[in-house]
């Protein structure tokens, strides 16, 4: 007898690693792009993060499930990754301000999981092998087939994904203060969402696919603002491309994470790349080139710019991640437009580089002084 | 800002004799400052009074000052050398405190000397409560209520503005919270602020809220010239506020804060460090945090590298100390790599995939009468880290490697459960909670229970629960039948096969610890040893730094040179402390020269041996049994090295002869030999060299016809033991009685031996190196106080003072009898006493001791170095003359440092049970140094009779 549940269940790379584990979440099959990411704390935030719908999340630190879960840390209305991977999964938490533990909070959203994996195994080899595909199951449990399953798994590049994650319908989010801000969403956090309210910002998001330029004629927002969001950026591109256009020669103020970085980059004939293995964590260092100062941010992205491609007559760059110099912010020089791969708005991870909201808003006000 | 090049000789100031709140962590951070520093080519010169301590080795720093830490050795040396700036964050608050009474005097400025690292401002912001609580307010960082007091009727006055008891004293500028506590009620109020008063130099204490009961945390900061913030590490205590953070078990990284609680707590940091200056350097913050809540307090601000930066540069594998001296001399974060991975960025907060467990080293037992309750005042004297893949992994390895005769936490027939025993050892903290909620499990309690008495956070509770639901499954079980799972279960919580032999043996018979291994290996279950990256494995590293854990992947490659495996000392106690880690590291450096890849085995955060490049590769595990074995038979090295580690080293000798393993040096037969005072008598006897009379007693009566035949006084000995644990003088039958009833229940296993006390003799310390055919002398060693007390606690001069040439000749003809007839390789050290021209042998110690660092200080040769190289084949005659012969001119000293300041309630007496916990070498020109006669004037004063 165990004090807590070990029903089987087995983890299958589409390169034929296996590995086998106890059930966590709800019973069954899933799989997607295996990643990890390297946050000790926040699982709660980076389960509901847009960003990783449809991947299987890998968690490097051992303990998950500590504190429970609460409302107040949900980026999304559910659980976005498709499937969990940990080393020793907390069957009981401790936080009175939780409104529960983490297992009844997966089999709600209907999570599937594996624990008992040796993560630190799976991530080097991820690391040396580039990100693959793969599947948990805990109702098959025929490696062959598991692998197979994974071999099959669609493919993260050419993806469109945004669409699966966005809003259908527009929706308004009221602030007391001066500034009405345009955003899409490809998958946007709440807690973007909550930056620009704290700000004195009135948000009207858009869904990431449909016409809205009579309505935003009639709303005439003093900015735009392109979210984050999962997949390929030049899937989502195929339709995003118009609004980006349309904002660019609104002549207003732009500002882009992530994948909104990635969609203005490409407007601009920058392309992106898939990276090897990406980067996920709330870790990472990004040299501000502008200040001279390094920020501690948090990251959330598998593919990136393309600095092979940059045009530094159409960009400067304004941040570079400090590992491996890739280029984490543009400021454009066509259009007042500035933009970061990473999450300023970290939730999970510090806060270093809030100041970007700031910044945004800053042009903005520039904007409405010049109008005046 | 890259490296600054308007300055160019730099003064570092050490932190002096090891005192409990300020140990070898100074060494490992003043070590690493040195290194770094010369890296970049900048001239060194240091002071430290410490003669065990590697920072002060040559290789080190230019020039080394042996000296008393004091002002005026300040003033001389920089007379001398000119520095043009001073680093002053490495030596611990005795550091800070000189440059602080220096910068008071203008001293630092009038020389042009700039003072690097800290803000000497901000020193006295943070050690000064009320200015701290000030500028907290200021930069809206919440805290406690409190206010300072300068006197007890204030101190009354304050408490009831508080809402009375119960209330914290925290004295201004003490050391390790010297003095402080929490007050529980009226009749120990008086006392407590009183003490806390005369303890502050200052003469104020701050009477605070209390807080007891919330949750503590740490976090360890470092700040660039340009003012760049990373946080390195996150240290949640299990033990929750009202333990000071050294006696506290914690952990790492933090367990129970979500995000945005962590992120608060960051935020306020990163504030809180701003706040005061603006200096480049390490950075220590600690939080309360109200348990159910966002509610938050800042306790307190350290702005210097400090035992916790040493804990988290362990943690995590980021070299705190060597970044901060980095920064301190014009390095931005941004232009420094990762020395872990080498090709990342060392501007960033490292992610750790494993967890970490801080235990603290208590020596109660040394100290009778002591209050042994935990509080504010630091009262450990030494601390172990484990590291496991979970939490019950790392709390079991946590009490393998405390080397307190556990097997880990619990589950090792080690004790009784008694219910009422139990809950009485949980309603007050003591040294020994995390064993007795261990135990409260065991007898049947809840989690909420012991929550509600302990306050610790339920997370912990529900893992040790978990850990004693293993014990009660496995305790049914047979070895036979134990499903590999199961089997796999265990080990991956980090339980010993020791432990796992007793569970087994509760229903089905006796198991045996090899029993049990032999069947662990035959179901292929051995252990993997994983590597400390700061990167959770999202870069690769080529750090050889490896903890074992149960699982798939092994990443410690087995290179194809020839190896030998060092054995540390594990965490300093009394008699056994940074001393025997200035041996390992020596030992390290002397394989390395003889051909061989060293292998360095230890738990103790603290030390320069655990620092992931001083040997060839590093486990970080606890130097006990199970576990070293393992390593053993995954890295199939030569053989191994016991005797610089002390008796943790030691007492596996007898395991390895079992098991056939080659241990370098002296058969350890004969290191077993010397141990047993009967065939070492005869020994003596046969070579006609005289020893005191003695018998060997396994009971009271035993003893007390021994005494009755050699006469009293007479000395109680327990074997095995070092720093004279145990051992008493007794002038009569009551006395005899009442030692040897304690002897009997702290070491029922062992006999223990009745002395003959030689009254009014000298003692002699001698420690040498013997090859087979040639003996090199290293030091000998006279003691000012009488015989009697411990070597360890008397003030020792080299060279001999007072000792005829006869008695000299015959100490020199003695040692070099017992070491050709113990047919010694390596070290050799043997106690004598001198009545006039009669020479007795106390004992002999066939390894490394606590005086050999002293000796390679005072002689300026590297005397552990020489044994090393002896024990693994060098001969005395390879040596070059020079590395032979002694620099000293005229005498050195090693004077003792005690702690009985931290023990109020225990007598200040010296017998042959050592009590100190530090010691400095000081360098004498004649018998009128105060630093001789003051020791000699009193050196019968404190005799324990």
């Amino acid at each position: 007898m165990s004090l807590y549940p070990r029903d089987k269940a087995i983890i299958a790379l589409s390169d034929g690693t296996v590995e086998h584990g106890y059930a966590i979440g709800k019973k069954g099959t899933t799989g997607g792009e295996l990643c990890f990411n390297t946050s000790m704390v926040g699982y709660q935030e980076i389960f509901t993060d847009p960003s990783y719908y449809g991947q299987l999340m890998m968690m490097t630190y051992p303990h998950i499930g500590n504190y429970g879960t609460m409302s107040r840390d949900d980026e999304a209305r559910r659980v976005m990754i498709s499937g969990l991977i940990v080393r020793s999964f907390s069957w009981e938490h401790s936080n009175p301000q939780a409104d529960g533990n983490l297992q009844q909070y997966l089999e709600q959203n209907e999570v599937v999981g594996i624990s008992g994996i040796d993560t630190r195994k799976l991530v080097r080899h991820i690391r040396s092998k580039g990100v693959m595909n793969a599947v948990i199951s805990s109702e098959e449990l025929d490696e062959e087939a598991l692998v197979e399953k994974a071999r099959n798994w669609e493919d993260m590049v050419g993806l469109e994904l945004a669409t699966e994650v966005t809003r259908t319908e527009p929706q308004t989010v009221h602030s007391d203060g001066p500034f009405k801000i345009a955003a899409f969403d490809y998958g946007i956090k709440q807690s973007i969402i909550d930056n620009f309210v704290k700000r004195g910002c009135t948000l009207r998001i858009f869904p990431a696919k449909g016409d809205f330029k009579k309505e935003l004629e009639q709303w005439q927002p003093d900015g735009f603002f392109f979210s984050n969001g999962p997949g390929d950026p030049v899937a989502t591109a195929e339709y995003a491309m118009d609004v980006v256009k349309y904002a660019k020669q609104t002549g207003k103020p732009i500002f882009g994470i992530c994948l909104g970085h990635q969609l203005m980059a490409l407007s601009e004939g920058i392309s992106t790349k898939k990276m090897f293995v990406g980067h996920r964590g709330a870790n990472h260092p990004v040299k501000n080139l502008e200040t001279g100062l390094v920020e501690i941010t948090t990251q959330n992205h598998g593919f990136a710019v393309d600095e092979k491609e940059l045009d530094e007559s159409k960009v400067e760059i304004t941040h570079k991640n400090l590992n491996d110099g890739t280029i984490e912010g543009l400021r454009f020089r066509n259009f007042p437009g500035m933009s970061v791969q990473y999450h300023p708005e970290a939730s999970p991870g510090p806060h270093d580089s809030r100041y970007l909201f700031n910044q945004f808003l800053d042009m903005i006000k520039e904007g409405k002084k010049e109008m005046a | 800002m890259p490296r600054r090049n308007d300055i160019n000789t730099i003064l570092i100031i050490g932190s002096g004799p090891i005192v409990i709140g300020q140990a070898c962590e100074f060494d490992y951070s003043g070590s690493q400052a040195c290194r770094s520093l010369k890296e970049d080519g900048y001239r060194v010169v240091l002071i430290n009074s410490n003669p065990a301590t590697i920072m002060t080795d040559p290789m080190m720093a230019d020039e080394i000052y042996l000296k008393p830490l004091t002002i005026e050795s300040i003033k001389e040396i920089v007379e001398k050398e000119n520095p043009d700036a001073v680093l002053p964050t490495m030596g611990g608050q005795t550091g800070l405190n000189l440059a602080r009474d220096l910068q008071q005097e203008g001293y630092w400025s009038d020389h042009g000397i700039q003072i690097i690292g800290v803000d000497i401002a901000a020193v006295d912001i943070t050690e000064d409560r009320q200015q701290f609580r000030d500028l907290m307010d200021e930069i809206d960082i919440p805290q406690c209520r409190s206010r300072a007091a300068d006197s007890l009727l204030e101190a009354k006055e304050i408490t009831e503005e508080l809402g009375g008891l119960p209330i914290v004293i925290r004295p201004s500028f003490t050391m390790g919270g010297a003095g402080g506590g929490i007050v529980w009620s009226e009749d120990e109020f008086e006392r407590k602020v009183r003490r806390g008063l005369e303890m502050s130099p200052v003469h104020r204490v701050l009477i605070e809220e209390s807080i007891f009961g919330w949750k503590e945390y740490e976090l360890e900061l470092l700040r660039d010239p340009n003012d760049n913030v990373v946080i390195i590490c996150t240290v949640e205590n299990i033990d929750p506020m009202g333990v000071h953070t050294g006696d506290s078990v914690t952990v790492a990284p933090s367990q129970t804060l979500t995000d945005k609680q962590f992120q608060m707590l960051r935020d306020a940091a990163i504030k809180m460090m701003r706040s005061i200056g603006t200096f480049a350097g390490g950075c220590n913050v600690q939080f309360a945090v109200e348990p159910g809540s966002d509610r938050y307090v800042a306790i307190e601000i350290n702005p210097r590298v400090s035992r916790s930066s040493a804990l988290a540069s362990k943690a995590t594998g980021y070299p705190i100390a060597k970044i901060a001296t980095k920064l301190a001399v014009g390095y931005n974060l941004d232009e420094l790599p990762n020395p872990i991975t080498g090709n990342t960025s060392a501007c960033f907060e490292p992610s750790i995939d494993y967890v970490i467990v801080k235990t603290p080293r208590f020596n109660f037992e040394k100290f009778p009468n002591v209050d042994e309750e935990l509080t504010t005042q630091m009262k450990a004297v030494g601390e172990a880290m484990s590291i496991g893949r979970n939490f019950p992994e790392a709390l079991n390895k946590a009490f393998q490697s405390l080397e307190i005769g556990r097997a880990g936490l619990g589950a090792d027939g080690y004790e009784e459960l008694d219910r009422k025993h139990v809950r009485e050892r949980l309603i007050k903290p003591y040294w020994d909670r995390m064993l007795n909620i261990r135990n409260a499990f065991k007898l049947g309690a809840s989690v909420e229970e012991i929550a509600d008495i302990t306050k610790v956070d339920p997370w912990f509770l529900q893992q040790i629960r978990y850990m004693v639901s293993l014990e009660n499954r496995t305790e049914g079980q047979s070895l036979k039948d134990i499903s590999k799972e199961d089997f796999y279960e265990l080990k991956q919580a980090g339980f010993g096969d020791e432990q796992i032999s007793w569970m087994l043996s509760q229903s089905n018979g006796e198991v045996t610890e090899e029993e049990v291994r032999a069947r662990r290996k035959e179901l292929g279950l051995t252990p993997s040893f994983k590597v400390v990256d700061t990167c959770a494995a999202e870069f690769p590293a080529e750090t050889p730094y490896f903890y074992s854990a149960y699982e798939g992947e092994n990443e410690s490659e087995v290179s194809d040179k020839k190896k030998v495996m060092i054995l540390g000392s594990g965490p300093n106690r009394i008699g056994q402390g940074i001393e025997f880690d200035y041996s390992c590291v020596h030992a390290v450096k002397a394989a390395q020269d003889m051909g061989y890849e060293a292998i360095m085995v230890n738990c103790n955060p603290e030390t320069v041996s655990t620092d992931f490049d001083i040997a060839d590769k590093l486990y970080f595990e606890p130097v006990f049994w199970e576990r070293v074995l393992d390593i053993y038979e995954h890295e199939q090295p030569e053989g191994v090295i016991l005797q610089v580690g002390g008796q943790t080293a030691l007492k596996l000798g007898k395991r390895f002869v079992e098991e056939g393993i080659n241990i370098f040096g002296t058969d350890f037969e004969m290191i077993n030999f010397a141990e047993d005072r009967g065939s070492f008598s005869e020994f003596l006897k046969k070579l006609d060299i005289p020893f005191p009379s003695y018998g060997t007693a396994e009971d009271v009566d035993g003893a007390i016809e021994i005494a009755n035949r050699i006469g009293y006084p007479v000395l109680i000995r327990p074997s095995y033991v070092l720093g004279g644990q145990g051992m008493r003088i007794a002038v009569k039958q009551e006395e005899l009685e009442y030692y040897t009833e304690r002897v009997l229940a702290t070491h029922p296993e062992n006999a223990f031996l009745i002395d003959k006390f030689l009254e009014h003799a000298v003692e002699v310390d001698v420690d040498a190196v013997y090859d087979g055919e040639q003996l090199h002398i290293s030091g000998i060693m006279q003691h000012i106080e009488p015989a009697g007390v411990h070597s360890g606690d008397s003030t020792a001069v080299i060279p001999t003072y007072s000792l005829s040439d006869t008695a000299l000749d015959k100490i020199r003809s003695y040692h070099e009898k017992i070491a050709a007839n113990m047919n010694i390789k390596g070290f050799l050290n043997v106690q004598y006493a001198v009545k006039g021209d009669e020479v007795y042998v106390l004992e002999a110690n066939p390894r490394s001791t606590r005086t050999i660092p002293f000796l390679a200080k005072a002689t300026g040769r590297a005397e552990a170095q020489i044994a090393v190289k002896v024990m693994l084949g060098a001969k005395i005659k390879d040596f070059s003359t020079e590395e032979l012969t002694s620099t000293l001119d005229k005498w050195a000293i090693k004077e003792p440092v005690f702690p009985f300041d931290k023990f109020p309630e225990v007598k200040k007496e010296l017998g042959p049970e050592m009590k100190s916990t530090g010691e400095t070498i000081y360098f004498m020109e004649n018998f009128n140094d105060e630093h001789f006669k003051k020791p000699f004037e009193f050196k019968n004063l404190y005799l324990s009779k």
